[in-house]
């Protein structure tokens, strides 16, 4: 028993032992496999977990908060935080809430480049989960391979924006620049060596490989109706056999005109799951060919025209006085939407990525309301683990994949 | 005379605003008739106060006390069968009033409808868990955010915030940087209250600037003309380097230039 005094605090009043022989386990916030910072109590009955509570919030930084009291564009950086494994889709969920709360559209070769980093993005985020998943269940070399694949696809947002990790690649109203010469070139390779990785290294490493199906298969299974009613999104939706992609039902940006299949997986287990994610890549890859032409076709304008909420390119604000006017006061005292409220939800690499915005037609958001998917797979937890072994514990945080940034905010 | 401040909205304020400037709307349209929202608006027979449609999007504004059976009717009746999100806006200052909202998806029709609904400060409001589990993660949220009691809750507790957390942090009145407590509270933990006096502000405060400090550049910001005396009559500490570096950082070895060369 420890004994508590002054700088050896106890804070957790929790007995370790029980008379009904009962154990209860603390595991994280600092476990490896929590995915950060997650604590879960587990009541174990033998290996057999009775109970689950997870405890959350070791994240947390306010970032609804702070969305109160930052103008428009000042917030959009913060947004990497959020799901810092595919910053752009964060930046992206934002940008379009904001986007539709000023009824204005971005051009089209904005949409065009925004839909790349975007599947991008999914690709990355898919990439770092089949890594880290494989790890958590001891398949240590699908690790190196994924995250060799990775850095590729970071190389080429770095190519883009300039940063890794927290891209901020997308504005409100467009997409700040260009795509950099031969950008395109590089970014099909890119998916050439996706393509032949998925089949050749994860899929020959994992697929029939006879450990990974034991430790996957029936395990996590979530029925259809708990996945909604615990809402659940995106993958997590889809393993459990519903077939639901917001991309296809509610089109956003270019995914109307695309061509792209949905996997849906009946199995509800984390295998399936697994399966889902493999082929979302492949889809993934299939968009970014797709968006090829679109690109080469599109005009070059980059940003939305809307001089009350965005400034004019920069050539009109260095020649034009009324453009410079305009842009000081929009930097200076931040755009000011109309009154009203929107709440808007994207496909993340993670599931149902939702910004609720409530404007007062101040320059600062009233409200900001984050949806992150990771959040509510977290509360499924408590229901899915109870009665299932402290060995597929990890198996199914892993194939929940829930990132801390946005369960915290 | 002091600036006025005030108290009841502490969040940050633009400092200019035309006082001529009428802020526009965003465009709400009303239910077309034969389409799905108005049959969800039909069901809803007069429990549905006000109505309308905005950025496709129906819009429901209901009494309090209905909510559990307006969600059982949208989820039953209408097929709205998950609850994605849910929480509330903080309307204290003007009207006393905390609006909530619940954003329901309709995954058959591809719809979405968003409830609405406004309760006093004391008030509680009945929990929608029975019905959507997901609202088991988000009212402890709401709970914690905003300090808005959920009856019937499984398990209402902090989730974000520790449990022994004093104040709701996203409440307008809530200080930006913390209040007394918040600034206090891993000392007040660890040491205990005594101990404020013991530890002072000034390690309590990561961002606190050590003038002598030369590593993490703590003068800026706080910059001087080279040479100026920054003591103010304290005695100067000497410098400690790290003791990674192999090269020897002695004061033999080593010499401070008193002229910029």
């Amino acid at each position: 028993m420890q004994q508590p005094n002054k700088l050896t605090p106890f804070f957790e009043n929790l007995n370790f032992e029980r008379d009904d022989n009962t154990m209860v386990i603390n595991f994280g916030p600092q476990h490896p496999s929590a995915h950060g910072q997650l604590r879960l109590v587990l009541e174990l009955d033998g290996e057999q977990v009775v109970k689950a509570y997870p405890d959350i919030g070791y994240l947390h930084r306010g970032i609804e908060k702070m969305a109160e009291n930052m103008t428009y564009n000042e917030f959009l950086p913060t947004t990497d935080r959020l799901d810092y494994i595919a910053s752009t889709s964060n930046n992206y969920a934002y940008a379009l809430a904001v986007e539709k709360l000023l009824g204005i559209e971005a051009p089209r070769r904005a949409q065009v480049i925004r839909t790349m980093l975007l599947e991008l993005n999914r690709v990355i985020s898919h990439l770092f989960f089949i890594a880290t998943h494989a790890l958590d269940v001891g398949a240590m070399s699908v690790f190196l391979y994924a995250f060799r694949e990775r850095e590729y696809a970071m190389d080429l947002m770095e190519e883009y924006c300039g940063a890794r990790l927290t891209h901020s690649s997308v504005r409100i109203g467009g997409v700040p620049l260009d795509l950099p010469k031969d950008w395109i070139i590089n970014m099909i390779s890119f998916c050439d060596k996706v393509d032949h990785e998925l089949e050749h290294t994860y899929n020959a490493l994992l697929q029939e490989n006879r450990i990974w199906k034991m430790r996957l298969e029936d395990v996590g299974v979530i029925s259809a109706e708990d996945a909604l009613s615990w809402g659940c999104t995106g993958p997590m939706l889809r393993g459990s056999g519903v077939n639901w992609d917001i991309r296809k039902e509610e089109p956003y940006e270019l995914y109307g005109e695309l061509d792209f299949d949905i996997p849906v997986s009946n199995r509800c287990d984390s295998y399936g799951r697994y399966r889902l994610y493999m082929e979302e890549m492949k889809q993934s890859t299939r968009i970014l060919r797709q968006l090829v032409p679109m690109y080469k076709e599109s005009d070059p304008q980059l940003m939305a025209h809307a001089p009350q909420y965005i400034s004019a390119p920069k050539e009109e604000i260095m020649t034009q006085n009324y453009a410079l006017m305009q842009h000081f006061v929009l930097v200076t005292q931040g755009m000011r939407p109309p009154k009203g409220e929107v709440y808007v939800p994207t496909e993340s690499p993670k599931g149902e990525l939702g910004f609720y915005i409530k404007s007062e037609g101040e320059p600062y958001a009233y409200r900001l309301k984050c949806r992150a998917p990771s959040f509510f797979h977290t509360g499924l937890l408590q229901e899915i683990l109870v009665g299932t072994y402290i060995a597929d514990v990890v198996t199914i945080i892993g194939s929940t994949n829930i990132v801390f940034g946005e369960v915290d905010r | 005379m002091r600036k006025y401040t005030p108290k009841d909205n502490v969040q940050k304020k633009s400092y200019y605003t035309d006082r001529y400037w009428v802020a526009p709307r965003v465009p709400q349209t009303e239910v077309e008739a034969g389409s799905h929202f108005a049959d969800v608006v039909k069901a809803l027979g007069r429990k549905a106060k006000e109505s309308y449609v905005s950025v496709g999007q129906l819009v429901i504004h209901i009494k309090s006390t209905d909510n559990f059976d307006v969600m059982k009717t949208l989820k039953e009746e209408c097929g709205y069968t998950q609850c994605s999100e849910q929480s509330a806006v903080d309307y204290l200052a003007q009207d006393g009033e905390f609006e909530l909202f619940w954003q329901l998806l309709n995954i058959t029709e591809a719809k979405r409808v968003r409830v609405v609904t406004r309760i006093k400060e004391k008030e509680a409001i009945e929990s929608i868990e029975p019905l959507f589990r997901s609202a088991n993660f988000a009212e402890r949220e709401m709970f914690d955010m905003f300090g808005i009691k959920v009856n019937n809750h499984p398990f209402l507790k902090r989730i974000l915030m520790p449990d022994d957390w004093e104040g709701h942090p996203l409440l307008k009145t809530y200080p930006l940087h913390g209040d007394e407590f918040a600034s206090w509270y891993e000392v007040d933990k660890i040491f205990g209250k005594e101990y404020r006096d013991v530890i002072g502000p000034e390690n309590r405060d990561p961002a606190r600037i050590d003038r002598y400090d030369t590593k993490r550049f703590s003068r800026v910001g706080y910059e001087v003309p080279f040479g100026a005396d920054i003591s103010e009559g304290e005695k100067e500490q000497p410098i400690e380097y790290s003791e990674t570096i192999l090269v020897d950082y002695n004061k033999n070895s080593s010499k401070q230039l008193d002229e910029r060369r």
